[in-house]
């Protein structure tokens, strides 16, 4: 049986993957298919301390992995798929391969929120994506959308008037949660119209990509078609968890809780990142608590007599 | 010094997309790519491994969406997001792949897609 076991291969993850065999823990990085965490969507990281120059997300998630590895961390870039955590072998699936570990550090993190409609699954990646800063360039002189009326969803929306000919935002309130300052951005710019209390019923398309959006009008009880290529999301995010639901403690909004620093209520189970974050969600946060469950987790296993 | 050792994805030139990949007997998969496209970068080692060990079934090959002319080709192609890999056999497209994958996962997804061709 391992030491531990860490799911989840952003900040969090691998910071945990870093402490963890830095003690010798010798751990096991189940990556995920889809590696490196959010970050891995971004451009320029500017507010991480250590790199004064800023640095591409990608290429600092690659560093993270490499100072994993240099210490004997374990990579797998697979996804877990089932869990069986109450036991004091903890059990980890990926498909029908099974592993076992003492501890187990959670550190799933978060994504971006989805509207939950077929047709948008259908057409991501053919017109729906929710990263501005890696698709916007295939949308010059388009018309796009942006739903949700967050700061995200102004800086994406901002973001997008660099090359799309028009950018509507799509917002369901008849009010923006963005601040102040982002608004102002938002209103000051000739590119982009709000489209207020307004909700995406459809995403419409020729079966191959996005021609324009059905949208509701909750004002006025109406719908409308409009005609667009790109639908852009910033509406929030929400927590990796579905797997150790019925087995971790979760809060409404699906984020796993803590106590008493990253334990949960599994004993040999510590939680680290955006997976139990809603308010800071940044990279530094993430790594922190990534150590702290790595200290937490080794001084259990000491006192497991390890 | 030995051919198949060095052999990677190359690029292709808006040009020479016709003839190189529509007009190829042999399946040719096309890596729709940009510099600033992290994922893409940490594609490239995937498909010049992919380029060198599955050579006798697929040709690999780069269009740079950034290059001259080649954005026409993403338009016709209806690329919206990168990196978008597509599967041409006889001229049409018979499979893609959207967005970065680890190299044992892409390959399995695409020797599946060849042997539907098979």
């Amino acid at each position: 049986m391992r030491n531990v076991i860490i799911i989840g291969s952003g900040p969090a993850g691998l910071t945990a993957a870093i402490y963890t065999s830095r003690a010798n823990l010798q751990p096991l990085v189940i990556a995920g298919q889809s590696f490196g965490g959010q970050l891995m969507n971004t451009t320029d990281v500017e507010n991480y301390p250590g790199f004064p120059e800023g640095i591409m997300g990608p290429e600092m998630m690659q560093k993270f992995i490499k100072q994993a590895e240099r210490f004997g961390s374990e990579m797998m870039y697979k996804d877990v798929t089932k869990v069986e955590l109450s036991d004091d072998s903890k059990k980890v699936w990926v498909g029908d391969e099974m592993f076992e570990a003492k501890a187990v550090i959670i550190a799933t993190g978060a994504e971006p929120k989805k509207l939950g409609l077929d047709s948008e699954e259908k057409y991501w990646g053919k017109g729906v994506s929710s990263c501005a800063t890696c698709d916007g360039a295939f949308y010059r002189d388009k018309v796009v959308s942006v739903v949700g009326g967050g700061d995200s969803a102004a800086e994406e929306a901002l973001f997008l008037t660099r090359f799309a000919s028009k950018v509507y935002m799509i917002v369901r309130k008849d009010e923006l949660r963005a601040s102040k300052i982002m608004q102002d951005r938002v209103m000051e710019n000739e590119k982009i119209e709000v489209l207020w209390n307004r909700e995406v019923k459809e995403v419409l398309g020729d079966e191959n990509v996005v021609t324009g959006l059905k949208l509701y009008d909750n004002k006025n009880d109406a719908e409308k078609n409009i005609e667009l290529q790109g639908m852009f999301l910033g509406i929030g995010h929400m927590p990796k968890s579905e797997i150790f639901q019925g087995q971790i403690t979760s809060n409404d909004n699906g984020y796993l809780e803590v106590v008493n620093g990253t334990y949960s209520n599994v004993d040999g189970v510590f939680i680290a990142g955006d997976v139990n974050d809603e308010r800071y969600r940044q990279a530094v946060t993430a790594s922190g608590s990534g150590c702290m469950a790595a200290i937490d987790a080794e001084r259990w296993l000491e006192a497991q007599g390890n | 010094m030995d051919e198949q050792v060095n052999q990677k994805a190359e690029d292709v030139a808006a040009n020479d997309f016709q003839e190189k990949v529509l007009n190829s007997d042999k399946p040719v998969l096309v890596d729709f790519w940009a510099e600033w496209c992290m994922p893409c970068l940490m594609m490239a080692p995937v498909l010049d491994d992919v380029a060198r060990e599955m050579s006798d079934k697929v040709t690999v090959l780069k269009l740079n969406t950034e290059s001259e002319g080649s954005r026409e080709w993403a338009i016709k192609y209806d690329i919206r997001s990168i990196p978008n890999m597509k599967l041409f056999h006889k001229g049409e497209v018979v499979h893609e792949f959207i967005g970065f994958r680890p190299k044992e996962v892409f390959q399995q997804e695409l020797e599946e897609a060849l042997n539907k061709i098979a």
